[in-house]
């Protein structure tokens, strides 16, 4: 007790408290789709080592995880696959388009793949590159973190619809 | 040693009739075209002959070619492990009578990829055990490696989840 006594102590409000604990403890969700999932591995191994960022516990069950990875071609009969996924994890949940397919469709500019996951996910961050290095998923990582950080998520309502 | 290309030559025109016109190689593939009445038994030959032993169905795969007679054909890949011989065994199949019979019974590995050809270019193979789409949705209504099928799908055929 002493010494926070002479510390002293600081004020702040309560959201902002609750988005740096949020932001700071970031559960991936791995949606590896295709050949990104390899550089989303990369993402978590040692080398460029996401546990620096507290991001390093990937889940596979959607119930315990904060923020879906979709790493790869998504094609239409995986959309709904993805969707449920989605919608099987606990708000505030966030989603990083890892990709030029996940982001457009990339080069499968063809009937059997999505043009971009957007059409049917609320994306927060893109990422570009095919596929992105592991240093580009970790900078959408701490922009995703700031995005948090400055308290803007998307909410999902009862209806199913998205609000920011 | 008998080189078994002509081997399976000879049997095949002693047996079946089928002339060396309906046979062409280009650069080592040998490709056999035979007319669809005699699939069956020319496949359970194949297989049950000691000799040529053809016991690998490598794979089944559709041709669309756009033409008013015999639109698609089926290509049969054999393989003979004992021998180390491959060759393609090809038949013709016409639009207004889209059916081909199922070799589900002599090569079970033909299975999945007769339900392929059926999933992109409709043709219908008779006493395939379930001969249901593969990779497209099931509830979806086009063959889409048809030649007439737009590159960029039919705008609503695939539903999307709800946003």
């Amino acid at each position: 007790m002493g010494i926070i006594e002479r510390e002293g102590f600081f004020t702040t409000k309560l959201e902002t408290l609750i988005n740096w604990t949020r932001k700071n403890s970031l559960w991936p969700m791995p949606m590896g789709l295709s050949c990104c999932a390899i550089e989303m591995m990369s993402f978590a191994g040692p080398r460029f080592d996401v546990s620096r960022f507290g991001s390093e516990v990937f889940r596979f069950s959607p119930r315990q995880s904060d923020v879906m990875i979709v790493a790869g071609t998504t094609t239409y009969k995986m959309a709904k696959v993805v969707r449920k996924i989605y919608d099987q994890m606990p708000d505030p949940k966030w989603v990083i388009s890892m990709g030029a397919c996940a982001s457009s469709g990339g080069m499968y500019r063809t009937y059997s793949v999505v043009q971009g996951i957007d059409l049917f996910l609320p994306v927060d961050i893109y990422v570009a590159g095919c596929p992105p290095r592991s240093d580009s998923v970790l900078k959408a990582l701490l922009q995703l973190q700031e995005k948090i950080q400055r308290g803007e998520t998307f909410v999902q309502t009862k209806k199913g619809t998205i609000e920011t | 040693m008998k080189n078994l290309k002509q081997v399976l030559l000879d049997k095949l025109a002693n047996n079946f009739n089928i002339s060396n016109e309906s046979t062409q190689e280009c650069q080592g593939d040998l490709t056999i075209v035979i007319p669809k009445e005699k699939l069956l038994d020319i496949c359970t030959f194949l297989r049950d002959d000691f000799e040529l032993s053809f016991d690998m169905c490598k794979d089944v795969v559709g041709v669309d070619y756009n033409r008013h007679e015999y639109r698609f054909e089926v290509v049969y890949n054999l393989y003979s492990l004992k021998n180390k011989f491959r060759f393609l065994l090809k038949v013709k199949v016409d639009e207004s009578n889209i059916h081909i019979p199922s070799v589900v019974d002599i090569w079970p590995g033909a299975n999945w990829p007769e339900r392929e050809v059926y999933d992109f270019f409709g043709i219908i193979f008779d006493r395939h055990p379930d001969l249901r789409r593969i990779y497209m949705p099931e509830e979806f209504e086009y063959f889409p490696l048809r030649k007439e099928f737009p590159l960029m799908g039919i705008h609503g055929s695939i539903p999307l989840p709800y946003k």
